[in-house]
This record gives C-alpha cells, structure tokens and sequence, in this order.
C-alpha cells in the first residue's frame, strides 16, 4: 500500500476501557501519500497493527465525507487538526510535512467519557435533543407546507445553525467544556423558524438545564468552539441562545 | 418559596452564573467611569483642590455612601462567582489534554480572566489598603477624611509601588479587553448593526481607562504633578 | 411467465389512483390500548428507521431502536445531498402525481411495482409538510415559499432541497421526532448496537439478535414486529459512496432465515464521484446530481488529449451528453450518463492521471449567472471578469459546500479548473423482497427505504431515495403494519427465554467465536478491498455471463479462504470494529456471490444493469421485456443454493416503451 514517501510519528492515545488509565503510544509509519485522508493513514496503522498480531486503534468514523459526524480525534493540540472548517475525515495528509510527529487523542470531558482509544461516549448530546430540540409535531399534523411562508433570511440563518453535524469538537476545543455552540444551534434554528415559536420558551429551559445536568462547562466567550467547527456555526448562535433562555425564565409560566 | 425556586434556579444555571459576571463585570465597569474621572482631576495639576473636591463628595454623599456598599457587593459576587464558575469548568474537563494549541482557536486572554482577576485582586488588596481602607477607617473613627491626595504623593515615591500599580494597569487592560465585549455577548446582545459599536467602545474603554489610572502614579513619580 | 405462489404481493383491487386511499381506509386498526402492549423492533435509524419508530412511537406502540452508530443521527442517509423529489407543483410547470409515478416507472426501466410506486408519488407531498412542520430549513424564495430545482430523468423542478445537506436536515427531522418519543419514554433507543440475526417462532419473525457494540455482550430483544431499516449493501464493492460502516448483516440474516432478496444485482452507479486517487483510497464521494443542471459534462475530442482543460478550446470539447441525448442533455438519468462516461474513457476520451474521469464543467454557469446578476442589478457592458466573479458568487451560494468539498478532497479549485469526475457505486435498487405492506416473505417481518426492492426498479432517479424513505416510515408502515399487528393483540408479550432466541443466540455466538478462533493472516479489511474488486470489475458498470461466472467461482473461493484465514485482533467482550468488521465482510461475501447469480440469470440490459450482450448498435440498453419482466426473489437453501421466485410485474397504467432521453 505504500505509494508515497511521507515518514511520519504518531503518538496516539491508547486506553482499554472506560475504568481504565490510558497512555500514549509511538508508532512509525511509512509510505504514506499526501493524498491520503487523516483516517486513511490511520487505516494504514491498523494494518500494520494486525499484521503484528497487535490490537489496532479504535477510532469513530462512518461517512469519510465530513458529514455525519461521528470522525472525532484531537490532533496536535486541536479538535479535528490543524484544518479550520474541516472535519478528521476531511482533512488531508497534505496538510502535513514529512517527519512530522502527530499526536492524537481523545476529545476530552467529563461528559464525553473514553469508550476505548480514541472513542469517546458523546449520548449526552442525544439527551438534551431529547429535551427539547424538536417541534412537537406528531406525523400527519402537517399543513400544506407553502402555506407557511418563512422570509428567506430566517430560513437561510435557521439553515446555517442546522448545518450542525454534533460531532462535538466545540466541545473538544473549549476549555471549559462547553456545549453551548451545539445546543445554541438547535435553538437558534428552532428560534428563528415560526414553525418554532409555540415551544420556544420551553425549549430553552429545558435544553439548557439538561446541558447542565450533563456536566458541561459554562461559555467563557473565547469562540474557540466556532473557530474549531467544522461546519461554520457561529458564535452568534451562544448569543442568541443566552437571550432565549434568560428571556424565557422571566417571562414564562414554568415556575 | 415558588418564586425563589425559578429564580435561583436560573441564576445557579451555567447561564444564570454568566449572567452575573456579566452584570457585575457591566457594574464595575461604570464605577470605573467615575474612579477613573475623578483620579483624573489630578492632571488639573491645582495641588489636588479639584481632586480633593471631588473626593469629599464621594467620600461623604450618602447616596454614593450606599451606591458604595453595592460595589462592595458586587466586587464579592463578581469574585465569588467566577471561582465557581472556573471550579465547574475546570470540573467538566478532568483529563486534560497532552497537547493543546489553543492559540490557534483564540486569545490567550479570553481564556485566562480567572488568572486576569486574581492578579486585579491582588493588586486591589494593596490598593485598597493604600487609601481606601485607612480612609475609611479614619472616617469611622474620627469622622474626617484623610489627606488623600498627598498621601497619594508619598506613597508613588517608591518606584517598586508605581510598578506595581501599571502591572494591575496592564492585568486590568486585558481583563476589561475580553470582559466587555463578552458581557454584552452573554446578555445576548449581539447584532449585526451593532456589533462593530460594541467591540469599538470595548477596546477604546480597555486602552483609555487602564491608561489613565497608569499614567497617575507614574505622573506623581516622575513629577508631572506634585 | 407465472408469478410465484410464495409471493403474494397483496396489491389491492381497484383502480391505480384509489388503490391507496381505499387500502388505507380500510386496513384493520389496532386500538390505542393495544397498541401499547405491542412491541415493534426498528432497525436502523436512517430516514426510514427514524420516521417509522418516531410515528410507531407516537401512534401508541412500545417501540425499540437500534443503529450501530453512536447515534441515530449519524445514519448514512444524512449524507444525501441534492434534494427530495415532490408532486407538489408548486411551480405551476405541469407535476402531478401521475408524472412523478410515470417518470420513476419509466427511470426505472419499467422494472418496480406499478402500485408501490404509485403510492410513494402520492404521498410524496405530505412528506414535505410534514418536513417543513418539524422545522426542516428547505432552500426558500424570497417570498417565502419553497424553491425547487431539477434532477436527472425528469423535466419539471419537483426537487425540494436544503442546499447540498438535504439528507441531512431531513435526517436531523426525522431524529428530532425519534429523540423526542425517546424523551417521552415510548422508544428505547439502542445506539452502538449490531443486529446480527433474527429469531423466528412458529413461522413469525419474533425478535432480534443484537451485539452490544461497546461490550460485545449478545442480546435477545423481542417483537411483535421487526423493522429492519439498515439501507442498502453498496458496500460489497469496498468502494462506493456509502458509510463505512454500512453493511448488509440485517439484511443477510433475514435472507438465510426466510426473506426473500430481491433483484440483488440491482446496483446504481452514479456518474459524479471525485474519481479514485490511489490504492489507499477508502471510500468515495459523491458529488450532488443537482450539480449536473448547471454545469455541462465533456470530454476532450482527441484522444489521450494530455492538454489542461483550461487550455482545451471550445470546439475541441465533446459534451457528449448534449451530443447523444439532446432531449435531457446532461440531465439524463444515472444509469445512461455513468455508462456514456464509461464508454467514453474506454475508448481512450478520459482526462486526469488515471484517465478514468471527464470533466463537469461550470465556465458556462459562471458566465450565465454573471450576466444574470447584471441584469437585475442594471448594469450594462459590464466586464468579462466581473461577470465571472458575480457568476462564481451566484453558484457558491447554491453549490458552496459541494464545491468547497471538492477542493477539500482533491487539493484543486473547482472555480478555476473543471472538477474531474468519475461514476461509483451509490445505491442499490435491490434488496429484500416486500408486499404492498412492506413485510418481506417472512410473517412480521418488515424491510423499509433502501432496505427492500420495492419502487425504483433497475435504476433509481435523483432525489427518490429521500422521498421512498420517509414514505415508507411516515406515511406507509404506520398504516400497512395494522393489518398484521391487529391479529396479534392476544399473543401477550414474547418471552426471550423462548428456545428459539437461545438457539439464535448460541449460532451468533458460536460464528463469532469461529471468527476469533481463525487467527489467519489476512486482515477482514483485505479481504474486503478483495471482493469489491472482483465485484466492480466483474459485476459492476458493465457485466457478461463469461466474467460474472468467474466472479461467482472467485468469490466462493474467497469465501473459503476467508473462513480459513481470517485474522481478528483483539477480544469479543470488549470494543472491537475489527471483529464488527468481520461479521459484515462474512456477509458481504455471501451476498456478492448471489449478485452475481441474479446477473448472470437476467439475460437483458435494464437500468443499472448492463449485460454487455444485449446492446443496441448505439450502445443503449437492450431490455427483453417478454422474458424478464419480473422481480428476480431469491430463497436461500443452503450454501451456494438459492431458489429463483418470479413476481411478474403487470403495467396496466404504462405503456411500456423502450426508454428514451434522446
């Protein structure tokens, strides 16, 4: 497989389980192309792994198109690497030099438990969705779709704050931990649709308060979360969010 | 009891406490306004008569006498909910990472307000006990004001002072540089129309307030006002 | 030709357009207190999966969720990119459910199920409310109402679409709905789970075998009914547009327990993938269709034209869709305008290094919305290079991200340079054989969205894959599965102490441990690249009875090999994708060897099947309508022995015609 001339050290995190201390490994690897993806190199790894008889790295990935949002790896120091606006899938063994050394771990927080390597447990994000990021609307509710006209700039900003993938590198790249960039986003795209008003107010409540009863860290407005996004959602969403919620606890009737 | 439950309930949540330094941070902020402009009327160069004037004022308007024991307040709150704040934050991440380029994704000083603070505490432990405390100290035992003009004119004869004065000048820059813009973003007032106002006034407020208050103590050590 | 007695298609009586409103009206209901003592087990959780659990959950069932994903939103259909096709005619240019049902019989090569398809047209409006109601940001006017654009076959904008990440705001749509009963306690969700087999009981489907993905443990859930939404099998060419992870285990499982395939060799290839770069390459991307209606397809006119495309002048290009197909011109369907790709670089016409791509090119795009933008701006005599830059501006709001993917992908700038494309695996049209109802052939047991054959015949159109999906989960299974379930309020709940679930279980169990027991030394990875080979050379764009009975002879050699010499690393109670990844390429390898079958047995060219034997003079796909108008139903007997069921497919509404975009 070796077709291009690229030496590189990897020095990733290994770790068993979830109850167990992790530590990381070097590893040489040879012959990779500059045209290989980040996860193709590490595709590479694994085989020379198994080849060895050794455990291969486990890493979450599924679409390699940048779009589901399950590619996840912290790598030399930044959530998705050194890339803005691209996921790991994404980016590209171009964007290193030969020789380089690579370290790659986890995304790390609390909340974001290690399952094992570089996989990491990410169902708080399921729960607060669960909170609230819907429109209650059970199927054949539905009236004629063209009988809700949305001006095009609420539909075009709702879009950009949905463009979310939830892969969690806002999260990664905060250092408080932060989920704000994420959960902001469903509640702009929801806030800013009239499909979304009738729930608006109940729905920053409680997505914000599972937020918190997941352990996250509170925004320190540094916007590393949306420098790190790799779909572009803006810092503006954290604002907006911010209005949402301290809107909605003083004006609604959940005591 | 109900009332209580919503309303403690928003302020103890991760936006709630925000909300708080947001307020707090805003409050300071306008105190500053007045510390800054009075301190100023030293650059009138009268022998402090202006300065003084406008200190007496200060130091005996019952009005300004109460709107005191809310700074006070807000001082604590500000402080103690930023030590909250950074334990719950630094609760969220308990593995840290080996390698970190935050750099890359922001300022070095929008992630450092905690260690920003603490250097402004310090430097406002020693400054307080420089004037604000023996004054009122003073105040209460005796019923009148200290000299503090002159008392300023002594004490920023020691260089080691006038230094350490510009480096909560410098701690204080940088705290205000990330604090005001962030204040206004976690109050949700964040749009394209004034944006560009906002981070404006934000950095001018940065420069123009710590430079003053600066340029005090080195204007008495060197002499440009006496 | 007779259909077989085995497949009984329950299509109702009655003219094509009432068929479904009647059938709907009048299939049996279950009542609401029932219904929350019947348990439904949803397998997958792409648009068909999710919209099927989320309206199950609401309408009352107990329901259970499972992807192997670790999350629900991540199934693959978030990647479709284009748009969902629609009978609204909300631009008032001649759509109705007629020409949605005609264009897809007919883009099928007249090889689905005239009431199945009839029925997705119908309801394909619905779904957009519905849609639009949960939030789902459409690409809008600036009036307010919904924009569409065109897709491949078709000759009215009928595609609703949210720039190029349809899919995925109609996934994140229909996960909303799914999260929100999992909020409310009516679906349990089973995220990081592996279905790897199903447990019949007295001739029903019963349950599921699942692997908890994150400690390997095996266990038994029990249904009423199983729904299994676990997408197509593209991946048996290792490489293609598909996830990595998607697999056809469920599938497969269900196959050697009872279902039906149906037209396995069923495979779309789509012809705007960025084109290999080099043996490492792990998977492909696609490039939206919806690219294909504004930019033009050419090849050089000379051969081995080693020229930059830039410097290729105008009359030396070959736009060779607009050449042979002048009607549809680059917006033909995908079978025709991958092969007319293909054809052209065999013939030595291709560009790049490897000389397997053409150029799609957006100069001409550029240059019409440029002028486009001055005129509404008024401006007159405006320079060549403004108009340009406007042009560039115009298309990256509408393609941006696709673009921009592009460059991400190839390290070229699709503004500057036309992007080289190539066709790859997309889609399979087959799947497991369903009924009206959507059960497969065996009793309870259910196949949705990609997962079964049913409505797109031998070649899907652009944009109905969205459309079949959500149909099936909204808008089909919530009334089909009444008529099942509504003879099952007295069976009480299913106990997975049952003998069957432990002799189910205890199979599972034993293959993974003969899977960890090998200890060979070859990689499942390995021999994955292995089949797909054999599968893309032999069984792919183009096939002959010579090479797909070689492949079949290969690919039971392989699977002999890799029962031999598999290697698996690491353990089974643990976290282990090595191990996952064996369970799927094992089945891979069965399914392989039966495309192949149901290729070599279709003796006719039809849709995005092409036996280079039957071809008219031009090239074009001969199809052999008196002896292969059926649905090829495949049982499974035992190793390397499948018996051939024929449903044969009755056109009472369509004239069939040889299929024309000239």
């Amino acid at each position: 497989m070796s077709e291009g001339n690229m030496r590189l050290t990897l020095k990733v995190w290994r770790q068993s389980n979830e109850n167990t201390a992790g530590s990381f490994e070097n590893y040489q690897l040879e012959g990779i192309s500059p045209d290989m993806s980040f996860l193709e190199m590490f595709d590479v790894l694994n085989e020379q792994l198994v080849e060895a008889k050794q455990d291969p790295v486990a890493f979450d990935h599924d679409c390699r198109e940048g779009i589901c949002g399950m590619c996840s790896m912290h790598i030399n120091g930044q959530p998705h690497g050194p890339l803005q606006g691209v996921t790991t899938c994404q980016l590209h063994m171009r964007s290193f030099k030969d020789g380089d050394t690579i370290v790659v771990e986890p995304w790390r927080a609390g909340s974001f438990p290690v399952i094992k390597d570089l996989v990491v447990d990410r169902d708080a994000f399921d729960r607060i969705i669960s909170a609230g990021g819907f429109v209650s609307v059970n199927t054949g509710n539905a009236q004629d779709a063209n009988n809700l006209p949305v001006p095009k700039e609420a539909a075009d900003d709702a879009f950009a704050a949905a463009a979310c993938i939830g892969c969690g590198a806002c999260v990664a790249a905060c250092k408080n931990a932060s989920a704000m960039l994420f959960v902001s986003a469903k509640i702009s795209q929801l806030a800013l649709l009239p499909q979304g008003q009738v729930e608006r107010k109940i729905r920053a409540e409680k997505m914000v308060a599972q937020m918190d009863a997941e352990g996250f860290g509170a925004c320190s407005n540094t916007q590393a979360c949306s420098a790190e996004c790799p779909k572009g959602i803006t810092f503006d969403n954290i604002a907006r969010m911010n209005r949402e919620y301290l809107g909605a606890k003083l004006s609604s009737t959940n005591v | 009891m109900i009332v209580m439950s919503w309303f403690t309930q928003t302020l103890t949540s991760s936006i709630g406490k925000k909300l708080i330094m947001s307020l707090t941070g805003l409050f300071l902020i306008s105190f500053l306004v007045i510390h800054a402009t009075i301190n100023a009327m030293i650059f009138y160069n009268d022998g402090g008569e202006t300065f003084s004037h406008w200190g007496h004022f200060m130091g005996t308007n019952p009005i300004v006498r109460t709107l005191e024991i809310g700074l006070v307040l807000g001082f604590l709150f500000h402080i103690y909910d930023g030590l909250m704040l950074t334990k719950n934050n630094r609760e969220a991440r308990p593995v840290k990472y080996a390698s970190r380029n935050a750099n890359a994704n922001s300022t070095w000083y929008s992630r450092s307000m905690g260690l920003l603070g603490t250097l402004i505490l310090i430097f406002l432990v020693v400054h307080t006990s420089h004037f604000w405390i023996p004054n009122r100290a003073n105040q209460f035992s005796t019923g009148e004001e200290l000299d503090l003009y002159n008392m300023m004119l002594e004490i920023f004869q020691n260089p080691w002072v006038v230094l350490l004065y510009v480096a909560g000048c410098f701690s204080l820059f940088w705290h205000l540089l990330h604090g005001f813009k962030s204040a206004f973003q976690t109050l949700g007032l964040y749009h394209i129309k004034y944006n560009g106002l906002i981070s404006f006034v934000g950095v001018a407020f940065s420069i123009v307030v710590p430079l003053l208050f600066a340029l005090m103590p080195i204007a008495m050590y060197m002499g440009w006002v006496h | 030709m007779a259909t077989s007695p085995r497949l009984d298609a329950k299509i109702p009586e009655g003219p094509l357009e009432t068929k479904w409103s009647k059938y709907r009206s009048s299939v049996p209901l279950v009542n609401p207190a029932n219904k929350r003592n019947l348990e439904v087990i949803v397998v997958g959780t792409g648009l068909a999966g999710a919209s099927a659990a989320a309206t199950l959950a609401e309408l009352g069932y107990k329901v259970k969720a499972f992807c192997f994903q670790d999350s629900p939103r991540r199934a693959h259909s978030i990647a479709a990119q284009g748009g969902i096709n629609a009978a609204k005619n909300y631009q008032n240019d001649g759509d109705s459910i007629y020409r949605l049902f005609y264009d897809t019989v007919k883009g099928g090569d007249y090889r689905s199920r005239e009431a199945n398809v009839h029925r997705l047209a119908e309801v394909s409006g619905n779904i957009i409310d519905q849609c639009v109601a949960q939030g789902v940001p459409f690409a809008r006017e600036y009036g307010g109402l919904l924009s569409n654009r065109s897709f491949g076959g078709v000759q009215v904008q009928r595609t609703f679409y949210a720039a190029g990440q349809t899919g995925q705001q109609l996934l994140l749509g229909a996960y909303s709905g799914l999260q929100r009963q999992v909020g409310m306690g009516t679906i349990q969700m089973y995220n990081r789970h592996e279905m790897l087999d199903i447990v019949n009981i007295d001739g029903k489907c019963r349950g599921i075998i699942a692997r908890n993905l994150i400690t390997g443990e095996l266990e038994r859930h029990a249904g009423h009914a199983v729904l299994l939404c676990t997408g197509g099998y593209g991946n048996v060419f290792y490489l293609s547009t598909n996830a990595m992870g998607s697999n056809v285990t469920a599938a497969w499982k269900a196959h050697r327990r009872g279902a039906f395939f149906g037209n396995p060799c069923f495979t779309q290839i789509h012809p705007t993938c960025i084109p290999v770069s080099g043996e490492h390459q792990s998977k492909l991307t696609l490039m939206s269709e919806s690219l294909r209606n504004d930019g033009r397809i050419w090849v050089p006119k000379k051969k081995d034209d080693n020229r930059p495309a830039n410097a290729i002048p105008e009359d030396e290009r070959d736009y060779y869709l607009e050449r042979r197909y002048p009607a549809f011109g680059n917006l033909v369907p995908r079978d025709i305008a991958s092969r007319a790709a293909k054809e052209r670089c065999d013939a030595g016409y291709g560009v790049g290094s490897s000389k397997l791509a053409v150029y799609l090119d957006y100069s001409a795009a550029f240059q019409r919305y440029g002028m486009g933008e001055a005129n509404k701006n008024n401006i007159s005599n405006p320079s060549q290079e403004d108009v340009i830059s406007w042009g560039k501006a115009v298309v990256k709001e509408k393609y941006g991200n696709l673009f921009d993917m592009y460059k991400q992908i190839t390290g070229e700038d699709p503004y500057e340079v036309p992007m080289r494309i190539y066709p790859a695996v997309h889609y399979t049209m087959g799947g497991l054989w369903v009924d009206y109802n959507l059960m497969t052939t065996v009793p309870g047991l259910y196949a949705l969205g990609e997962a079964n054959f049913s409505d797109h015949g031998a070649n899907r159109l652009g944009a109905s894959a969205l459309m079949q999906g959500l149909a099936d989960g909204y808008f089909v299974i919530p009334y089909t599965i009444g008529s099942y379930l509504s003879n099952e309020i007295r069976t009480g709940k299913i106990s997975t102490d049952h003998p069957e679930f432990i002799k189910v279980e205890a199979e599972s169990k034993a293959r993974i441990e003969k899977l960890m027991n090998i200890q060979g030394t070859t990689s499942p990875e390995m021999f994955h690249r292995r089949l797909g080979k054999i599968m893309w050379d032999k069984c792919g764009m183009a096939r002959n009875a010579e090479g797909l009975s070689q492949a079949i002879t290969e690919i039971r050699a392989l699977r002999e090999e890799f029962w031999r010499d598999v290697r698996v690393m690491g353990k089974v109670n643990e976290f282990n994708p090595e191990l996952d990844k064996a369970n799927r390429v094992a089945d891979f390898i069965e399914l392989g060897e039966l495309m192949c079958i149901d290729a070599l047995n279709r003796n006719e060219s039809c849709g995005g099947h092409f036996r280079e034997e039957y071809q008219s003079e031009e090239g074009e796909a001969l199809r052999d309508d008196e002896d292969y108008r059926y649905v090829a139903a495949w049982q499974y007997k035992g190793t390397e022995d499948w018996e051939l069921h024929k449903e044969e497919l009755i056109y009472d509404n369509i004239k069939i015609a040889q299929r024309s975009y000239k």
